[in-house]
């Protein structure tokens, strides 16, 4: 497969930046897209060229590493997968493809396609945890049945990769899928609903002064979320936090 | 006010109450528009009740306004922090592959209905306010529906008038059951309630460019 | 005698981590506040020890060369966790668990630590729960079991196939708190590149922040090593792009033993290469084999015909294919262990009956469980005689239901649809269970160095078995570490602060700037990857499933020459000064390119075949692993002396009291 790449190419971050057109040539369909990455990047330093910079470590869709902008969508055109996961049989022969780094206020670019998702972890820092000791004193796993329903949906509020590609879907880079999965895993444990109030004032504050934009329910995220997120937890978060503030 | 609506989500919730108020309320100006269609008289009676009414004209009115000035006050302020949030567009946004236009156009049809609110406000209420303070004419409670049949002999009115009401269509297609979300309202009724307001938000505006279209060729 | 002291402590199996609790030094909480670690990794094992040691009070610095501690590599991991609960009353206990671990290691690792290990194992699940890890439960609201491969009792803990990361996400939530209060300070995006020894003891770091290239200095009283496998020597494996050996070679070559080296797991059921570009592979859960079927064709006529895609193989009927696990093991069949099934599987593919393009495959055929299944599901609902389409789709949802997530992995990487057509895999590098030595508290051997969760070499002997490697993770650091290195650091109450301008720092911050400069000002003939390719190719044919002396030697000299060129002819374009992946890449093939050299030499020492290492001079007459438990029962430590040639063994004797050495049969 021949294929045109446009690509952001941004020395550092306070550079400009701009799009760069590459040609590539002999990509296989079996081919996951930064493994086409990886054959433009040998190419270029054979040429003595700066190779393109981008995020990427597992390699298969949990570290939530790699992230991308391609042909205008978080992770490519297919859903329920990271870019990682993308392979190139996606695309056809002569396609023009277009790659940008997510892009929000509060995920400066560092460099090429690479973004500074650290926002992320200061949400999380502010109160994505429960406060227990890591002693060991603490009691046996099976004191308090948790409801089967309750623990599956927890688990899958908790399934969140943390790759962003909520925020570089939506119109108004809001975080509120990635935020609201947080406070979801653990509003919907006996374990964690202790400290509820507290968990999602201080998140939603910190998300928020992070600079992300506000929902509009539009359901990009959603859409674009590689573990499939569910919007529920957005209403749940909102719920949550009505509640918290009117107490 | 701006402690309480600090926050992002504090700002939605209220986003969406005053929105839902402004269904109800254009539920109930609906109910009295159309029997402009049925019966004159009943429209007269009922305008006439709503214009006089201590209730309505102190309580509800400035409620009303108030409702209105707040929310689309509220759009634009939350709007310009949307797009504040991202510093840079991309060259690339393929925003039709995960949401609606209408989610994604909420400023723009939102807009539109405030110019069209713009309108109404020149067309019925500067007129009623003249009418009633400036003038102080006496109460006459069968001028309504004259009045009201007489703006639509215009046809760029009216043309304005069927143009506005589709963009509220837009506006609340997504608007309504989005204020459900907004509110945290996201459950096993949550289907039930899409489809009840996506009928709401055809047939109301529906129903509105028919009582216009309606007086435009009863007119003619 | 040795010089390696294991400081098991004295007495009776059950009695020795109690006993050692009871006797160790403390430091008070008020003294913590002055003493300074250093956790080096984030993953499951540097993630827990980081907050466990900053809630006890201690000063913390985590470093990991990821954006965020969350993203360490430890969150891939897919099967489950054990522990000795006995929620299913299905007669486990801390004494099977440690058994099922000595045993299925192949009798190569150290009772005492593995004995501890099924002690805490408990804790470990209490403690996940308490902090809000969502694990699989029943209807009744209690946890659920599954089981895994080779033991008999049902003790495994998971999270759909996301426990380790929802494991990882529990220690990173635990991390977040302590940063929050200001006790962990986190280094993300920062990569060690040397430790730093004063007066003999492990007082610090120099570090490269990624983004900036700048190099720094960090000092500590103790520096723990969590820096996970070495897999990626193999360049292909299941490990994440960078997971690497940097941190625990450079405090090799600093002093600190490596144990074992050669000690891989091949993992069988991955999905194979499917050419030159490939970058990385792909896990398929062991459960799979559960109700997969293993087969080549035959003929070797009819497995080249595949190959050149003129025939299918749903187009072979059952007497064309060999189902070489049921026909070599008939008990076990299919459910071999790990080491096993690997082998077996390349024997075929190198005797020309692989399947795929490149030769190096093998089908995992699910066609009988449908069927199976099918009829079951036909007979329970009253149908007595199904169709055959019935039959295939009722077996499809039932298969679905147990494996449809892999499935539909299977489907994207391959483009294949494993319902119709049978998968085809193939083993691949999977977990080291060699690493730093340490004693009983972890330590290296270099005082003041420890090491935990995979960088270090204790608890899986020569083989691992499924579900355990997050166990010891997370014992490591929850439970064992903060313990031990108290005893240690007792001492070091009223030392100060350690100061960074002093001459050990000032000479290991300019050795590392002059190797980045070396690697920066090399001859410029390669890319980095091409060496790391070309060593990856010398470890899969020489080092890999099964190994023999000539080629050993072979590897041993084309790894010491391939190093040279490297160094030689390496090209990095762009500047130190800046995020620079190829100088990030560089950095840690260079010492996989020492590694490598050492893998093979422990290899090649080690006259026997035990676990994941099999040594075709040491088999029986029908091909099995012959381990010799007189010469080899012992863990390799080498010394660092200069040049991975020249590495010096020692010994530690591993001493069996109370678990009985037995040859391990399938047949
Ligand atoms: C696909 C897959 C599935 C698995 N499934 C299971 C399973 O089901 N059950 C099980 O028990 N085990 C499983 N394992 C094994 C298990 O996941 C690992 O052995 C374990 O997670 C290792 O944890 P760790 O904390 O030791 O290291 P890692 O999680 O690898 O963490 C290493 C850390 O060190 C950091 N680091 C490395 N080098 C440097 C440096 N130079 N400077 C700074 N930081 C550095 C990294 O950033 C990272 O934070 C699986 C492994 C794989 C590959
Ligand atoms: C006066 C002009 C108006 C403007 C400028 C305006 C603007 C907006 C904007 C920008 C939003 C989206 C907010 C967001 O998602 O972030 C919105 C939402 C909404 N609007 Fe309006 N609007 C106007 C009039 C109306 C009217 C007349 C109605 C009802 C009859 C209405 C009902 C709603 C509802 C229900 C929502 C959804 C709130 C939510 O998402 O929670 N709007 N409006
Ligand atoms: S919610 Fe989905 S899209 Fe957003 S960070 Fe989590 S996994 Fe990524
Ligand atoms: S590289 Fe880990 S999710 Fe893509």
């Amino acid at each position: 497969m021949k294929l045109t790449l446009k690509i952001w190419r941004q020395e550092n971050a306070t550079a400009k930046g701009k799009m760069v057109d590459y040609n590539i040539d002999g990509i296989d369909g079996d081919m996951s897209f930064l493994e086409m990455l990886d054959v433009l990047n040998e190419e270029l330093v054979n040429k003595g060229e700066q190779p393109v910079e981008f995020d990427h470590d597992c390699r298969e869709g949990i570290c939530g590493s790699c992230s991308l902008q391609i042909n205008g969508e978080p992770h490519g055109p297919d859903k329920f997968i990271t870019t990682c996961q993308l392979h190139m049989r996606t695309f056809k022969d002569g396609d023009t493809i277009v790659i940008e780094p997510f892009r929000a206020k509060a995920f400066p670019v560092i460099k090429d396609l690479i973004v500074d998702r650290t926002a992320f972890d200061r949400i999380q820092q502010a109160y994505g945890y429960i406060s227990v000791n890591t002693s060991g004193n603490t009691i046996d796993a099976n004191t308090i049945p948790i409801e089967k329903e309750n623990a599956d949906d927890s688990f899958n509020a908790a399934t969140c990769i943390g790759c962003g590609a909520c925020v570089a879907a939506c119109k108004n880079a809001s975080a509120m899928l990635f935020t609201s999965a947080k406070v979801s895993q653990f509003a919907l444990l006996p374990q964690g609903e202790v400290e509820a109030d507290r968990r999602v004032l201080a998140m939603v504050e910190q998300m928020d002064k992070e600079g992300f934009g506000n929902c509009s329910n539009t359901g990009a995220c959603e859409l674009e979320c590689p573990k499939g997120i569910s919007l529920e937890n957005i209403a749940r978060m909102n719920r949550e936090y009505l509640k918290a503030s009117v107490k | 006010m701006g402690g309480l609506l600090k926050s992002s989500v504090a700002k939605k919730f209220a986003m969406a109450l005053s929105g839902l108020f402004l269904v109800l309320f254009l539920a109930q100006h609906f109910t009295i528009n159309l029997t402009s269609v049925i019966s004159p008289d009943t429209f007269n009676s009922w305008s006439h009740f709503m214009g006089t009414n201590i209730l309505v004209q102190g309580i509800l009115q400035p409620i009303l306004i108030f409702g209105v000035v707040f929310h689309f006050i509220m759009g634009f302020v939350l709007e310009i922090q949307n797009r504040n949030a991202r510093a840079k567009s991309y060259v690339s946004y393929n925003g039709s592959a995960n949401s609606s236009w209408m989610s994604r156009n909420m400023i723009y049809s939102g807009a539109v209905v405030l110019a069209f609110l713009g309108l109404h406000f020149y067309d019925f209420w500067v007129p009623e306010l003249v009418h009633k303070y400036i003038e102080s004419h006496p109460e006459d409670a069968t001028r309504y529906y004259g009045e009201l049949v007489a703006k639509f002999v215009s046809p760029v009115r009216t043309g304005l008038y069927v143009v506005s009401f589709v963009f509220l269509m837009l506006h609340l297609l997504h608007g309504f059951s989005s204020s459900f979300q907004s509110m945290g309202v996201n459950n096993k009724y949550s289907e039930g309630i899409r489809k009840f307001t996506v009928g709401y938000a055809i047939i109301i505006p529906l129903g509105f460019i028919f009582i216009a279209v309606f007086h435009y060729f009863n007119n003619l | 005698m040795s010089i390696l002291d294991s400081k098991i402590p004295k007495g009776p199996l059950e009695d020795k981590w109690s006993n050692y609790k009871n006797n160790i030094n403390l430091v008070n909480p008020a003294n913590k506040r002055n003493i300074d670690v250093i956790v080096i990794g984030t993953g499951l094992a540097g993630g827990s020890a980081a907050a466990t040691l900053a809630e006890l009070g201690y000063n913390v610095k985590t470093f990991c060369y990821q954006d965020s501690p969350r993203r360490a590599h430890s969150i891939a991991a897919q099967g489950g966790i054990n522990a000795a609960k006995n929620y299913q009353g299905d007669g486990d206990s801390n004494y099977r668990l440690f058994y099922d671990t000595v045993k299925g290691g192949d009798y190569r690792s150290r009772e005492g630590n593995v004995y501890r290990l099924a002690e805490v194992s408990g804790n470990i699940i209490d403690q996940c729960v308490a902090q809000g890890v969502p694990f699989a439960r029943e209807y009744g609201g209690m946890l659920d079991n599954r089981s895994f491969g080779g033991v008999l009792v049902s003790r495994t803990f998971y999270a759909k196939g996301q426990t380790g990361q929802q494991l990882l996400l529990g220690a990173y939530s635990a991390m977040n708190r302590q940063i929050n209060r200001g006790k962990i300070q986190a280094f993300n995006r920062h990569e060690m590149m040397d430790v730093v020894l004063v007066d003999g003891k492990a007082r610090g770091i120099i570090a490269r922040d990624m983004l900036t290239g700048e190099i720094e200095r960090h000092s500590a009283h103790a520096v723990v090593l969590a820096s996970g496998g070495y897999g990626n020597v193999f360049y292909l494996s299941t490990n994440a792009m960078g997971s690497n050996v940097m941190a625990a070679w450079r405090a090799h070559r600093r002093g600190a033993f490596f144990a074992n080296p050669c000690y891989t797991q091949i993992h069988p059921t991955c999905i194979p290469v499917s050419g030159d570009h490939q970058s990385k592979l792909t896990l398929m859960s062991e459960s799979l084999r559960n109700d997969g079927r293993i087969w080549v064709p035959k003929t070797k006529e009819d497995a080249e015909a595949i190959r050149a895609g003129k025939k299918k193989p749903t187009d072979l009927s059952e007497d064309e294919r060999d189902y070489y696990l049921e026909r070599r093991y008939p008990a076990f069949g299919n459910l071999v262990p790990r080491d096993v099934a690997s082998r077996a599987a390349k024997e075929r593919c190198d005797a020309g009956f692989g399947v795929n393009k490149t030769g190096e495959a093998v089908y995992l055929d699910f066609a009988s469980a449908i069927e199976r299944y099918g009829k079951e599901e036909a007979f329970t609902a009253g149908h007595k005689n199904p169709s055959k389409e019935e039959i295939i789709k009722l077996g499809k949802g039932v298969v679905e239901s147990k494996y449809g997530n892999l499935f539909q992995m299977y489907e994207k990487i391959v483009d294949q649809n494993p319902y119709k057509t049978p998968m085809m895999i193939y083993p691949a590098v999977h977990y080291t269970m060699g690493g730093l030595w340490v004693d009983y508290n972890l330590q290296t051997t270099i005082p003041g160095c420890y090491a935990t969760g995979e960088a270090n070499f204790s608890d899986h002997g020569a083989n691992r078995l499924g579900a355990s490697a997050l166990m010891q993770g997370l014992a490591d650091g929850y439970f064992v570490l903060p313990y031990t290195i108290g005893d240690y650091l007792a001492q070091d109450i009223s030392t100060g602060k350690i100061p960074t301008d002093t001459s050990e720092f000032d000479s290991a911050e300019k050795e590392v700037s002059d190797r980045i400069n070396r690697l920066m000002n090399a001859g410029g003939q390669h890319s980095v990857d091409f060496y790391h390719k070309k060593l990856g190719k010398i470890m899969w044919n020489k080092c890999g499933m099964s190994r023999n002396a000539v080629d050993l030697k072979e590897a041993i000299n084309e790894i010491a020459e391939l190093r040279e060129d490297f160094w030689k002819n390496v090209k990095i374009p762009g500047s130190a000064d800046t995020k620079n992946a190829e100088l990030e890449k560089a950095g840690r093939v260079a010492d996989f390119l020492e590694l490598g050299e050492l893998f093979a030499k422990d290899a090649l020492h080690r006259e026997e075949s035990c676990g994941g290492h099999f040594r075709e001079e040491h088999q029986t007459p029908d091909g099995e692993a012959l381990r010799d438990d007189e010469n080899f029962k012992y863990a390799a430590a080498w010394e660092y002396t200069g040049k991975p040639s020249d590495a010096i063994l020692h010994k530690e004797e591993l001493i069996f009291e109370n678990i009985e050495l037995k040859t391990r049969s399938y047949k």
